[in-house]
């Protein structure tokens, strides 16, 4: 094999590096994400009104792509009124409509975030709810 | 066929830079969210542009400029740098009449006259160069009231509107602003900035979409006279009809919105 | 024929682990002011552009002023600027990314760069300027590379090039007027508002750059077995000549301009930057420094006797580019905004940190240049006759 030794200590980098974040973490796996919805706010509410402004599946997936929508229009276009497609009103904003109601940023935003290690920065400058200490 | 190393690494690359940006041409368009019933609050206050007169005449005491300031800087969640006069954030604040008016002074104006503090802030000029020169229409003008907008998710801090603002309206945030805002009165209604944007006065868009007044109007006690300045019967155009009035630097073809009268 | 570059004696690594040091501090500068923001510059509320756009602004010069050599090579076929043409070409190549790296350092949010491109505006004259810029950079390394890869196989350069040669003539006074443009078009900055600036900034761009490729070319014959030549950089000499006389001629009118109407907007920037304004002076020594080393640049130049002594022309040309660098990345920045429109003063000195960042593009610029020119030049050292035939001197 011509220059036997130099592919093999190669190989060897390579596959140090890709196995490396696996050893690194000793094969452990972090906790799946369960976010909650038991707060204050949310159990104040009559069973049957505990709903965000669209089913859960559609804010499980696409939640991120409507705040960008919900942030052009309101700041850009001045439409501040958000109609669901059940026929209810929202008025769009983070902090004061969905944070309301979220007010569990930790276990609500943060902990699927972590996971899912994506570093939002909303709260670079949007004020999260003040939580109780629990 | 024949290729060497050199023309498939070549073609090879290519095609992976096209795939890839075509993939993500068709994803950004597949995805958006499939909603267009968005609207306007039906208690926003509407015009086709907004203007506001500073009634000078009404400005007796420092109190009366405090309040307006106060109003403005508390709502709006705006930072209170004082370590560093050239990190300074400003919305509203006062302005004496040499530096409000460069080039109207002469040399037998009264001291009182050159000192005397003017209320100023953006002009939500007709014209505004701002708005001609950012990179990213991150500042613009909006096009149901006029008011001249700042996206502050957009703004990518090239400093370039400020450069153009000849009213020095426009700050710059060259800290983390958030040590700086006093916890106890943050509203926590309003965002914060963060560091690397540019920020200025927004005409209060937030609180009209509401149906109220802007903050500095409500605390002024009629020294500031806010309305459309193109509905011939509202309070701005019932003032510059009847009185004499002034604008800041109107020669240079920005069309402030904001007049003054004394 | 990227393996050329790794490929060099000692002196070469010298200078590049020299420069790699210097990029390193820089490096950890930044990401200091990533981290705290723009407020670790000297940069104030007045004062919203500092020394990297002023060095930003006079690199698009320097880059623009490869036209220099080109325009003459390749539409008067002026075939003593044969050897020099690639030298040209890949200066333009690092001053275009460093004009690049300075934009980008200067932002204050500098993971949206992209914004840019995703919201286009074409009346921003930025917007433009990163187009233009972008554009510029790769003609430059389209005709220099396919050039020198012609001239390594002893070939005539291929015919499909010629378009793109033709295009990067036109495309370089393009770059440099669009950035006169960032400033010419302000309402309310008076020192920048005025319609001679994009011809004041061509003017020192093409004194600048051609006096920074003639120390160039002379480093290169001190260094290698390459010699640009004499006569290139005797006529290289005359065009800094004539557009360092067009330049201070321009400057000239400005200050024509300004006293002669007594229009106190139009002189207030002039007074603070060359005698102070209201017991602000920060700016005069050094304003001072730049008109003298224009004396002296003009004094070595317009003489003939002196500009053909190739030691005297090394030092008028030194003259010329930091007389031009402190007017042009400095104080022609910082001027616009002193005193600001609300006529107050507040006044700009860079801080340690911006400077380490400020010297850290600087390096990176070279480090790119040092590798063009190392693989240019042995390109050029394997080639005895150029491909007019003519024999190289050898100087040793």
């Amino acid at each position: 094999m011509y220059n036997g030794g130099k592919i093999i200590i190669g190989v060897i980098i390579f596959v140090g590096l890709v196995t490396f974040p696996f050893l690194y973490s000793g094969g452990k796996t972090t906790a799946k994400p369960d976010p909650k919805v038991d707060t204050p706010e949310i159990l104040k509410l009559a069973e049957n009104e505990r709903k965000c402004v669209e089913p859960k599946a559609y804010m499980k997936g696409e939640h991120m792509k409507m705040l960008n929508e919900w942030r052009d229009w309101v700041v850009r276009d001045g439409n501040t009124i958000y109609t669901a497609t059940n026929g209810k009103q929202y008025t769009m904003s983070l902090q004061n409509t969905c944070m309301k109601c979220h007010s569990n940023k930790k276990k609500f935003c943060d902990e699927c975030h972590n996971y899912t290690a994506v570093k939002p920065y909303c709260w670079d400058c949007h004020i999260e709810p003040k939580e109780k200490e629990s | 066929m024949s290729m060497n190393r050199r023309e498939f690494l070549k073609i090879a690359g290519i095609s992976t830079i096209l795939g890839l940006g075509g993939v993500s041409a068709v994803h950004g368009l597949r995805n958006r969210v499939e909603a267009s019933q968005i609207s306007p609050a039906p208690k926003a206050l509407k015009a086709k542009r907004w203007a506001m007169v500073v009634d000078m005449s009404k400005f007796k005491k420092e109190e009366d400029y405090q309040r307006c300031i106060d109003a403005c800087h508390q709502v709006h969640n705006v930072p209170n740098i004082t370590d560093n006069p050239k990190h300074e954030i400003k919305w509203l604040w006062k302005e004496t009449y040499e530096h409000a008016f460069p080039g109207t002074e002469d040399e037998y104006l009264s001291e009182e006259i050159k000192h005397l503090p003017f209320l100023v802030l953006c002009n939500h000029c007709d014209n505004p160069s701002c708005v001609r020169v950012c990179p990213t229409k991150a500042t613009f003008k909006r096009k149901s009231d006029g008011i001249v907008m700042m996206d502050m998710h957009r703004c990518i801090g090239c400093r370039f509107c400020m450069a153009a603002c000849p009213y020095g309206a426009r700050s710059f945030n060259y800290k983390d602003p958030i040590p700086f805002i006093n916890e106890a009165k943050k509203n926590l209604e309003f965002p914060t900035r963060t560091k690397g944007v540019v920020e200025k006065c927004t005409l209060c868009y937030e609180r009209l979409a509401t149906g109220l007044q802007p903050a500095c109007v409500e605390a002024s006690k009629g020294a500031l006279i806010f309305g459309d300045i193109e509905d011939p019967n509202s309070g701005v155009r019932k003032v510059l009809g009847a009185r004499y009035s002034f604008r800041r630097r109107p020669e240079l073809g920005t069309r402030p919105s904001v007049y003054y009268i004394i | 024929m990227l393996e050329l570059a790794i490929k060099g004696s000692r002196r070469y690594w010298g200078l590049v682990i020299f420069l790699l040091a210097i990029i390193g501090v820089g490096f950890i500068s930044y990401l200091y002011q990533f981290r705290i923001g723009l407020g670790i510059t000297g940069m104030s509320r007045d004062v919203s552009w500092g020394i990297y756009i002023g060095q930003f602004t006079f690199l698009v010069g320097v880059a623009a002023a490869a036209v220099m050599v080109v325009l003459p090579y390749y539409l008067h076929n002026y075939k003593k600027y044969g050897k020099i043409a690639v030298l040209a070409e890949f200066l333009a190549v690092p001053s275009v990314i460093m004009c690049m790296l300075f934009i980008f350092v200067d932002m204050g949010q500098p993971l949206r760069v992209l914004n840019v491109l995703l919201h286009p505006t074409p009346n921003s004259v930025m917007f433009f300027d990163m187009v233009v810029l972008a554009g510029y950079l790769f003609l430059n390394i389209l005709v220099g590379w396919t050039i020198l890869g012609a001239e390594r196989k002893e070939a005539p350069p291929p015919k499909w090039i010629k378009p793109f040669i033709y295009i990067a003539i036109a495309w370089a006074p393009s770059i440099h007027i669009v950035t006169a443009f960032l400033y010419a078009g302000l309402p309310g900055r008076h020192f920048w508002l005025t319609a001679i600036m994009a011809a004041r900034f061509l003017a020192s761009a093409f004194a600048a750059g051609p006096a920074l490729i003639i120390i160039l070319c002379l480093i290169v014959r001190r260094f290698t077995k390459f010699d640009p030549g004499k006569e290139a950089i005797q006529t290289l000499g005359k065009t800094i000549t004539y557009t360092m006389i067009l330049n201070v001629l321009f400057l000239g009118f400005e200050f024509f301009t300004a006293f002669y109407s007594q229009i106190p907007g139009h002189m207030h920037s002039f007074v603070y930057l060359y005698t102070g304004l209201h017991g602000y002076s920060q700016l005069v020594p050094i304003m001072w420094l730049s008109s003298i080393l224009a004396v002296v640049a003009l004094f070595l130049l317009i003489f003939p006797q002196f500009r053909k002594n190739e030691s005297l022309l090394a030092i008028a040309c030194m003259a010329t580019f930091f007389s031009l660098w402190i007017d042009k990345g400095f104080g022609l920045v910082v001027g616009g905004f002193v005193p600001s429109p609300l006529e107050k003063i507040t006044e700009y000195w860079p801080t340690l940190p911006e400077t380490l960042i400020t010297l850290a593009v600087w390096a990176i610029g070279f480090l790119v240049l040092t590798i063009l020119y190392k693989i240019a030049v042995s390109v050029k050292e394997e080639v005895v006759f150029d491909k007019y035939g003519e024999k190289q001197v050898q100087t040793e």
